[in-house]
């Protein structure tokens, strides 16, 4: 299942895992911050219809 | 019905909550096949071997971190021009992204580049541009976080993206000449300017090319949905501090 | 404008320091790098260049942030925001006064610390052309970073990171120059990009500095 990748496994295994790492931080950090903002204005437009 | 029309908040919160399943399934989707084609089901290169399997990630990163900046220039010659706060956001929450490609860009580059310089980094020309870019993306994004007043900062940062722009591009040259330096190296592997022509290789960097791409612009979307409904959220705290 | 240069340029000396404070600390490059890298003459010939051109950039940067701070803090750059001359004009002077005060003196000590550095014989002609067409430039560049941190509090770090990666063609050119001056190559080229960068930038930043001055004055 695992191709053949000769002397190069080091190299392009991580290039792929450093890759893939990455993505996941940034679209973590995304949706952390989506979530924590969309809580907040919720929290104010509420305090605030209560006016 | 122009483009200007989704320059409003609310028309853009609108329209990207109705587009972002597709373009999230897309993405998905080409990235998955472009990923697994590309890692499982390419031959080896004649003269690198498995290692030209990094260039399915190499190429379409530094494409985007490229495109990535050009996209914020835009914007930000938007937002000074016709003051569509949308524009100003779009940019904010494109410039991490656009880091994250650079870093992606520099990694698999000194990794593909390994094997083949024989050592970790290379102060190759292309990389060297790219470092250059990233310390751009950093100033940049550090400007945001320091400035306290928004509209001041996207005033700022808008501002800096375009002179930063102007400077990216007199580094790139600059960098090609000093690259070759007193020297003519040409052992040094040009990585991503050769263009494989076998169809074995065009086709999933195609959708490699295109799964980057339709990450960036989910991501694009997702991270400036949220920064207008932060900005909704200041605006909101400061009534309540008025009242 | 020439009351405004000698008003900055009386400021800055009033204030202390001076030019002698960017000398200073290009020497202390100039000292520390061989303490760093060993006293060979050879190998100190080779990157006599680079380091004197990164310590003279270097020592552009310490200053940059004076350029606005004080009168930002007491009122009076409100008031030039507001006079008849023009902001973009009062920019071009203060740019011009903190070249006077840095990158003059630097271009003008360097052959000494090229000494120092065993730069090669041949260098030293191109060494102070690079200097004197690539200083006003990192004046004008630096200028313009301290337009946009001007507000900030410690924006001292920040102006240092906006405005390095700005600076990158200007040394890499003019390092160029003294390169191949040095090795007896024509120098023709990076001289001519050097320069067409330094006038390009007077020409034009100013108005994004007067521009991010605005910014920062709402």
């Amino acid at each position: 299942m695992m191709p053949d990748l000769g002397k190069y496994a080091f190299e392009v295994g991580w290039s792929y895992v450093v890759t893939f790492a990455l993505f996941a931080i940034l679209i973590g950090l995304t949706l952390w911050r989506q979530a924590r903002v969309k809580r907040l204005l919720a929290e104010v437009e509420a305090r605030q219809g209560e006016v | 019905m122009t483009i200007w029309e989704y320059a409003n908040p609310k028309k853009f919160m609108q329209t990207s909550a109705r587009i972002l399943p597709w373009i999230i399934g897309a993405t998905v989707l080409s990235l998955g096949v472009g990923v697994i084609w590309a890692f499982f089901f390419t031959p080896d290169d004649f003269r690198q071997g498995a290692s030209v399997k990094i260039m399915f990630l190499h190429v379409p990163a530094a494409m985007m971190a490229v495109n990535a900046w050009g996209m914020m220039l835009v914007t930000s010659l938007i937002w000074i021009i016709r003051r569509h706060h949308v524009s100003a956001l779009a940019a904010k929450a494109a410039a991490p992204i656009g880091l994250t490609f650079t870093l992606i860009a520099l990694i698999t580059g000194a990794l593909w580049g390994q094997p083949i310089w024989g050592t970790a980094w290379e102060w190759d020309p292309r990389l060297t541009s790219f470092l250059i870019l990233g310390l751009f993306y950093l100033g940049y994004i550090a400007l945001w976080e320091a400035v306290d007043d928004p509209d001041t900062a996207a005033d700022l940062t808008g501002v800096l993206c375009i002179v930063g722009s102007v400077f990216a591009v007199l580094s790139r040259y600059a960098v090609k000449f000093w690259g070759q330096g007193l020297h003519q190296d040409s052992t040094i592997m040009k990585v991503g300017e050769k263009d494989p022509i076998s169809p074995a290789f065009y086709v999933p960097l195609l959708i490699c090319i295109a799964g980057f791409v339709l990450l960036f612009i989910t991501l694009v979307l997702l991270r400036t949905r949220t920064e207008i409904r932060m900005r909704r959220t200041q605006a909101l705290m400061a009534r309540e501090r008025v009242a | 404008m020439i009351a405004l240069l000698i008003r900055d340029l009386r400021l800055t000396f009033r204030a202390g320091g001076g030019f002698g404070l960017g000398l200073a600390f290009f020497l202390l490059v100039a000292v520390l790098v061989p303490l760093g890298v060993g006293p060979e003459g050879e190998t100190l010939g080779k990157i006599a260049a680079g380091i004197l051109w990164v310590g003279a950039l270097l020592a552009c940067l310490l200053s940059l942030d004076r350029i606005f701070a004080l009168d930002f803090e007491d009122g009076s750059l409100d008031l030039l925001a507001t006079a008849p001359l023009p902001l973009e004009g009062a920019v071009a002077v203060k740019a011009l006064a903190h070249w006077l005060v840095t990158g003059l003196p630097l271009t003008l000590a360097a052959p000494l610390l090229g000494v120092l550095l065993h730069l090669p014989a041949g260098g030293y002609f191109w060494l102070i052309l690079s200097l004197a067409l690539g200083t006003p430039a990192l004046s004008v560049i630096g200028t313009f970073g301290a337009a946009l941190t001007v507000g900030l509090k410690r924006g001292g770090l920040l102006l240092s990171l906006l405005v390095l990666p700005l600076y990158v063609p200007t040394l890499i050119f003019g390092a160029e120059v003294v390169k191949r001056g040095s090795a007896g190559m024509d120098a023709g080229a990076p001289l001519a990009l050097l320069a067409a960068i330094t006038a390009g930038a007077a020409a034009l930043l100013p108005f994004a500095s007067a521009a991010a001055i605005r910014v920062n004055l709402r």
